[in-house]
This record gives structure tokens, C-alpha cells and sequence, in this order.
């Protein structure tokens, strides 16, 4: 109760700043649509698709997913600038579960991905992509849950290096493989075999996978189940051990 | 109110492949009454701002253990951060958040209703003469003002003490003066008040007791008037010519209100005495008697500086 309470707290504060900064809120969704309108169109020759609307089916949910690991990733630029302003200290000398702290700031990230790919699956109707309402919901659980454990870890590290300077270089190392080796711009279909064998040990290859399955209705296939477990798993994890962080030093 | 026992930490750095440990606080005992202001004095990297930090939760001490407020500090942090409140030394407040909103929130992150944390918000700004500026954003608020938010979000939830790092460092001499009137008053409303501070007036002028801190340790306790009533006595300066100087030296060396006695090089004598006020019509009195003309005479008294001095064999100015 209290936690939940806690947690309301935080995210509310957090998503009222969000909304203040309209800037912010512009680029969010400019930058995705960018990719849609400017990119996507490149992709009905590349990937030898039959339609556009096939090809919408391919690229859209990797850009989601793209989204979601990129979005959280550099959460933890925030919380640096509130560490130096003191915000964190002051939180961490009130009763406020620590827990509270890092999924406040989370469920705001959280919120404001899914807003992003509401958007954007609107717009990629207009562009012939169809897909069914319960499958998409599911697609938006997938993202929901990189985009939970992405901005943890980031908010962790952030809390461990407490600079930009070595947090920026260390999202960029981290994200840059994850990327590639997810196929999320173009699917690994293509990959010669070495490849693939590496990219089988990336969970977003997974979530990649699943997410894709779910767009092109394939609601049974065994890559749904795989990539939400195997997501759910690691936000889990990524959840536990940053809240760890802001506790540390103090129980 | 606080009572610490060999309160211990130290710290780890890396200075390339060496690591090095620091002993930032080395056993601090204190105890703090009930509705007193407390200072702690010393020089940066004395180790005040750790000793307060595991005061406030923030950091677990390596040793030792401390009672606040009535809560063991080691066994139960949680409800120590109930009864605290903690003012930390670099600001607290965020940039485009106004005044309210960070007053109210921060009383809900103690639990507080909503309804409730409105009604203390108003009320504080109120007490910090704040209500003006209270619906702009933080960023736009002058040293003084932002300094008085951060006071007031550290009382918020009425705590029973409330913890000031360096409360007037960066401040002007105005909002200085300004910002002693409201510690004083948390005392007058009941609080006990604990801060850091490196100014010697400040410590003289506000705190009722103060501990001198340095290296990790707490070098003398007491009120201010009692430490430097400790060390030395007053001093009496004794401007001269320098001619005149060696034959005043000579009719005041042995006169028995004197301790020690030394001679300036541009001329003047430094009398070492007990108590100024009854030593200076006898300087006088023998002066004139010599035939010796004076140009001036001061009576310094003994500062918390002095008692630094002779506590670490340096100077606070210095350090």
C-alpha cells in the first residue's frame, strides 16, 4: 500500500516535469516518424516485400523495439542532472521506499514509449499496416517491459559512474551490439550462420522476434511466449538490481 | 537529542593503481541537547560533512553507533529518517519545479496526505516569506530565496531535529543575517539544530555549543565563550613609539597581572593577561607613572581562531 502509494508519488512528479518540457514531448515523437516517412520507404525493394504493408509488418515492430531500448537507455542522463541538484538526496533522507524511486522514474519511461508507439502504429495504418487489437496490446507489453529494464539499468549505471561522461560512452558500447545484433532494422533472415549463433544470445533478438511474430498475427508461434518470458525476466532483474542502487549504502 | 559513540568511516580512493584509505572521521563522540543549536566547526575536509551524512542515513558508518531523537541509527535508520530533517550542503531543489510543488511533495514523501501537505506547503512558505515567489520556478529564485525552499523542505514534516550543511556558504552578508534569524527561530519553535559551518562568527554568533573538528576528530567541545575563556586569557595591545618601547617593556615585566609579555618589531607590546578589563587601568596607571607616553591601547579578545590554534597548531584561516 504503501509502496504503491510511493510509486504513484514519483511517477506523477516525474511525468508532470515530462510534460512541462514540450520540447522534449516534440522530439519524442518527431524522431520516430522521421523513420517511418523517411526510412521505411526504402524497405519494400530491400526486403524483396511483396507489399508495403508487408513491409510495414517487418520494420514497424523492430523500430518499436528500437525505441524502447534507446528511450530507456538514456533515462539515466536525467537522473544524473537530478543527483546534482541534490533531488536524490533529499529523497533518500524521507521514508520513501527506494524501490519507489527507481520504479516511479521508470513506469514515467514506460508511459511515455507507449505513448510514442501508439503514435506511430496510428501512423503506419495510414500506411496499410494491419494488425489485430489483442496482438498489438501484447507487442505493447513486450515494449513495455525492455523499456522497464533498459531505463533501470541506465538509471543504475547512472547512479554508479554519476557522470555524463562515462555514461554516455558506456550506453553507446552497450547499445551499439545490441542493435546490430538484434535485427531490428533489417531481420537476420539475411545473416550468414556465425552471425545468426551470436545474435541467438542477444535477449532483444528474442524480443525482436516476438514482437514481430505479434504484428504478423502469429499469435501461436513459439517466439511470442519466448520474448516476453525472456523479457520479463531481465526487466526483473534490472528492476531489482538498480532499486539495489538507490538504496545502497543505506537499508 | 543525538548521542554518537566512536563513530567511524573512511574511504577508498584510487589514485591510479595505488588505493589509498582515508580516514575521513575518526570516532566522533558527541552529545546534542534538545533545543539547542550545535555547530560543527572546521575546516573543509575535516570530515563534517560525513559525520553529519551517516547522521542523516545517508551513509553507513563503519563503526561506532549513534541514538537520535530517541532511534538507534544502526538498527533502525528507517525511523531516524522520521524524526530528521536534512538540509544538504549543494541545494536540493530542481530547476523547473516551483517552490509548492517541491514543499509538497516532499511532505508526502513522509507519508503525508495530500490535503495535509498543501496546508504545511502554505504554511511554510508563508514562514519564509516565500508566498510571493512560490508558484515560480526554482530556477528563477535568487541564493537567499532558494536557500530558504531548501530550509523549508528540511522541516517540512516537523521533525524533532533538523540537520543544516553549511547553510550560509555562498550566501551574501544580507540573506546571511537573514538566514541566522530562521535558525534561531527553528530553535524558538522548538527544534534541535545541528549545522556544519567553516566560519568562525558564525559559530560564535549562532551556536549555543559547537565542536571543533578537525582531521576526523573532534578536537574541542563547549560554548563558545567557555572555549575561549579556556585558552589564554585576553590580550592587551599597547601601541608605542619605538624608543619608548624597551623602557615600557622594562617597568611592565614582572607586574603580576601580566603572563607573558612580547615586543613588536615596529615598536608596541603584546601583554598577555587574564581579564583585559582589569588589566588595562593598571597598564595605564603604570605607564604614566614611568613617563611614558602611549598611542594607543586595544584589548583583543580570544576568538574561536585562537582555540583552533592552540587545539591543531594551526590557524582556521589557513586551513
Amino acid at each position: 500500500m504503501k509502496f504503491a502509494r510511493d510509486t504513484w508519488l514519483i511517477f506523477q512528479r516525474q511525468l508532470q516535469l515530462l510534460l512541462r518540457n514540450p520540447v522534449w514531448v516534440f522530439v519524442g515523437v518527431f524522431q520516430p516518424v522521421m523513420y517511418l516517412l523517411l526510412f521505411a520507404p526504402l524497405l519494400k525493394p530491400a526486403l524483396n516485400a511483396p507489399t508495403q504493408a508487408a513491409a510495414y509488418k517487418i520494420f514497424v515492430p523492430g523500430l518499436l523495439v528500437l525505441l524502447a531500448i534507446f528511450g530507456g537507455l538514456f533515462q539515466g542522463f536525467g537522473l544524473i542532472a537530478e543527483l546534482r541538484a541534490g533531488v536524490i538526496e533529499r529523497s533518500r533522507v524521507t521514508p520513501i521506499s527506494r524501490l519507489a524511486l527507481l520504479l516511479g522514474r521508470s513506469l514515467r519511461d514506460v508511459v511515455s514509449l507507449i505513448a510514442q508507439a501508439i503514435i506511430i502504429t496510428l501512423l503506419a495504418l495510414l500506411f496499410d499496416l494491419r494488425v489485430f487489437i489483442g496482438d498489438l496490446l501484447l507487442a505493447y507489453l513486450m515494449l513495455a517491459l525492455i523499456a522497464l529494464m533498459t531505463s533501470a539499468v541506465s538509471y543504475g549505471v547512472a547512479l554508479k559512474v554519476k557522470s555524463e561522461d562515462a555514461l554516455a560512452p558506456l550506453m553507446n558500447t552497450v547499445a551499439q551490439p545490441v542493435l546490430l545484433l538484434s535485427g531490428i532494422l533489417l531481420p537476420l533472415t539475411f545473416a550468414p550462420g556465425w552471425l545468426q549463433g551470436i545474435a541467438d544470445w542477444n535477449p532483444f533478438s528474442w524480443a525482436v522476434d516476438g514482437t514481430r511474430a505479434l504484428f504478423a498475427g502469429d499469435l501461436g508461434s513459439d517466439k511470442v511466449w519466448q520474448g516476453l518470458t525472456i523479457t520479463a525476466v531481465l526487466a526483473a532483474l534490472g528492476v531489482f538490481w538498480a532499486a539495489r542502487q538507490f538504496a545502497r549504502s543505506v537499508r | 537529542m543525538i548521542e554518537t559513540r566512536g563513530l567511524r568511516k573512511s574511504f577508498r580512493s584510487r589514485a591510479g593503481r595505488e588505493t589509498k584509505t582515508v580516514d575521513a572521521v575518526r570516532g566522533v563522540n558527541l552529545e546534542v541537547a534538545e533545543g539547542e543549536i550545535f555547530g560543527f566547526l572546521g575546516p573543509n575536509g575535516a570530515g563534517k560533512t560525513t559525520t553529519l551524512r551517516m547522521l542523516a542515513t545517508l551513509i553507513e558508518p563503519d563503526g561506532g553507533d549513534a541514538t537520535i531523537a530517541g532511534a538507534d541509527l544502526r538498527k533502525d535508520p528507517a525511523e531516524v529518517r522520521r524524526r530528521i530533517g536534512y538540509v544538504p550542503q549543494g541545494g536540493s531543489t530542481w530547476d523547473e519545479s516551483t517552490a509548492r510543488e517541491e514543499l509538497v511533495l516532499h511532505a508526502r514523501m513522509y507519508g503525508i496526505g495530500k490535503a495535509d501537505a498543501q496546508r504545511r506547503a502554505a504554511r511554510a512558505l508563508d514562514a519564509f516569506q516565500l508566498t510571493e515567489y512560490a508558484d515560480r520556478k526554482c530556477k528563477t529564485y535568487s541564493g537567499g530565496q532558494r536557500r530558504r525552499v531548501e530550509i523549508a523542505l528540511g522541516i517540512i514534516h516537523e521533525p524533532k531535529i533538523v540537520f543544516l550543511d553549511e547553510p550560509t556558504t555562498g550566501l551574501d552578508p544580507q540573506s546571511r543575517a537573514h538566514m541566522w534569524d530562521e535558525i534561531r527561530r527553528l530553535r524558538s519553535d522548538g527544534m534541535t539544530v545541528f549545522i556544519t559551518t567553516h566560519y568562525l562568527d558564525e559559530a560564535d554568533a549562532l551556536c549555543d555549543r559547537i565542536a571543533i573538528m578537525d582531521n576526523g576528530e573532534v578536537v574541542a567541545e563547549g560554548t563558545p565563550a567557555a572555549l575561549k575563556r579556556e585558552i589564554s586569557g585576553d590580550v592587551v595591545l599597547v601601541g608605542l613609539d619605538v624608543a619608548a618601547t624597551p623602557q615600557a617593556a622594562k617597568a611592565l615585566d614582572g607586574e603580576p597581572y601580566v603572563n607573558k609579555l612580547e615586543t613588536a618589531d615596529e615598536g608596541g607590546l603584546r601583554l598577555y593577561v587574564d581579564e583585559g578589563a582589569t588589566a588595562i587601568p593598571q597598564v595605564l596607571r603604570r605607564l604614566d607613572h614611568a613617563g611614558l607616553e602611549l598611542r594607543s591601547i586595544e584589548l583583543h579578545r580570544p576568538s574561536l581562531d585562537d582555540v583552533f590554534l592552540t587545539k591543531t597548531g594551526r590557524s582556521l584561516r589557513e586551513s
